[in-house]
């Protein structure tokens, strides 16, 4: 009869044993505060469907101080997914071949933070085209 | 000469009462008597260019002839010392106890694998992958001898000569989560030789790949945590080859219904 | 030869990574404009968030169609990723799990839908 009886380790807590894994269950965890964020904006969407006294009511509700230190959290959350998932990308995307030659890791992270800086930027100025 | 008289006085500043010490914690599992591993802990005296594999190697060879791991090339090519040095993924034979010292050392089996005995995983299901992604050139069309050798130029080589230097070591597995979860995922190895052959100028076989790229076993397991290539020894990014597929499998998904040519069913 | 599923996955994971990319280029900023700049006051000119220019916003073919992916995709990134991370943390992939992210968004996306007809063209 066989001898063998492979042991198989219990995986509880395994993102607590690692660093980079800790990292990974951080950047993770920002999904929590999109999600948040996205129900602040619908019940925002849904107050504007309801007429003015209630887009009002939103726009009071979003001056309280709750909620600006909650948007400061989310700030901060989501501009870390914005890093991390750009950080990502070379483990992510496909290789870009420029010249015959596979483009650098840093190069290809760069371009993605630039482009979310611009993006960020130019939604500023069109929202203030908009407004004025 | 004067190199060696050099030599001959340092070895006279450092006598052999100055043997350095390591503890290394080995995680030990005898399937015969044990119920669950337990550590134990040895005082390995070492030199300067030894490896942790050395390490291990005098434990069995003074301490404990039933310590059991695996080994051969000692030179970071064959693949097989891998081990959970300090809870990460490394090659034993290319990793050094004076990069640990004076600390203690932890040494364990690869993480993710089903420990067959102190050091030695069950690595039956890998072996399973390896063969389920088809690791052979599949022709695009019958080809005879007449017509002669396949060309290849130098940019249709370097499409996939980086996913061929993976050397089996399972370290990328034992460095993702979702393998854990999930043994039955490709996994991280597996995929980067599919993905070797896919790359292949001479390959026509992606569309039978694609069943097991697409399928609940396949890359949509990865949720890029991306420590398969960091722990790569051989740089092969096979976290590269999993996120790709992602989108190869998703084109598959999307356009399958305009051109039948294969895929998962 | 053993007989694979299809994993149903590249829906869920194209949702996912659409509502990642735009919210990574546009979230901070987003944020920043609706949760802090407006309600303090800052920056922008005054009434940018008013009532009127808010519901032209809605009622514009542009705007509505910023809005609805803005919502829906921050909410089909966010299910995707929490969905992972509970199978992760040994909350596995069952009824409860699903209904609670990804039926989240769902409902979230009709919601954005339906208000987004009703306030008009």
């Amino acid at each position: 009869m066989s001898k063998r009886r492979p042991y198989v380790r219990p995986m509880g807590g395994w993102w607590k044993k690692n660093p980079f894994y800790v990292e990974y269950m951080v950047h993770e965890s920002t999904a929590l505060f999109v999600a948040a964020y996205a129900i602040t904006l619908l019940v925002g969407l849904v107050r504007l469907g309801q007429g003015e006294a209630a887009w009002n009511g939103w726009l009071e509700a979003m001056k309280s101080p709750l909620s600006i230190v909650a948007h400061l959290a989310f700030l901060v959350a989501i501009a870390y997914h914005a890093f991390t998932w750009f950080k990502l990308f070379p483990l992510t995307m496909p290789p870009i071949i420029v010249n015959g030659k596979k483009l650098e890791p840093e190069v290809v992270v760069g371009s993605g933070w630039t482009a979310a800086i611009l993006a960020a930027l130019a939604l500023l100025g069109i929202v203030w085209r908009i407004a004025a | 000469m004067v190199p060696l008289v050099k030599r001959q006085t340092r070895k006279g500043k450092h006598p052999m009462s100055e043997q350095k010490i390591i503890e290394i914690e080995v995680l030990r599992y005898k399937p015969e008597s044990d119920q669950a591993p337990h550590s134990e802990v040895y005082k390995v005296p070492f030199t300067d260019d030894m490896s942790v594999l050395q390490g291990v190697q005098y434990i069995k060879d003074n301490f404990d002839g039933s310590l059991t791991f695996r080994w051969s090339c000692r030179m970071a090519i064959c693949g097989s010392c891998g081990m959970m040095i300090n809870g990460i993924p490394k090659l034993s034979c290319e990793s050094f106890l004076r990069d640990y010292y004076p600390n203690r050392i932890t040494v364990e089996a690869l993480a993710n694998f089903p420990i067959e005995k102190d050091l030695v995983v069950d690595l039956s299901g890998f072996i399973e992958k390896l063969e389920a992604i088809q690791p052979y050139i599949i022709p695009k069309e019958p080809r005879t001898l007449e017509q002669g050798e396949y060309i290849q130029t130098p940019e249709q080589f370097s499409q996939y000569i980086q996913f061929t230097s993976c050397i089996n070591c399972t370290l990328c597995y034992a460095a993702c989560p979702q393998v854990g979860l999930n043994p039955d995922f490709i996994g991280p190895a597996a995929m980067a030789l599919l993905h070797r052959y896919n790359m292949d100028s001479r390959d026509g076989g992606q569309a039978q790949r694609m069943e097991l790229v697409a399928s609940e076993e396949g890359v949509y397991n990865c949720s890029a945590v991306g420590y398969c290539s960091e722990v790569c020894p051989k740089h092969v990014d096979p976290g590269n080859a999993v996120n790709v597929n992602k989108i190869n499998a998703a084109k598959d998904y999307f356009l399958r219904f305009l051109s039948p040519k294969g895929g998962a069913q | 030869m053993k007989t694979r599923k299809r994993s149903n996955a590249p829906i869920f994971w194209g949702l996912f990574g659409a509502g990642g990319m735009l919210a990574a280029l546009f979230g901070p900023m987003l944020v920043f404009i609706t949760g802090v700049a407006i309600p303090l006051g800052l920056l922008l000119p005054a009434g940018t968030m008013s009532y009127p220019k808010m519901l032209a916003f809605a009622q514009n073919f542009i705007g509505k169609g910023f809005i609805f992916a803005v919502i829906s995709l921050f909410l089909w990134h966010a299910a995707h990723r929490i969905f992972h991370s509970l199978h992760e943390i040994g909350i596995h992939a069952g009824f409860g799990a699903k209904l609670l992210t990804y039926g989240v968004a769902l409902i979230g996306t009709v919601v954005s839908a339906v208000v987004l007809l009703r306030v008009g063209f």
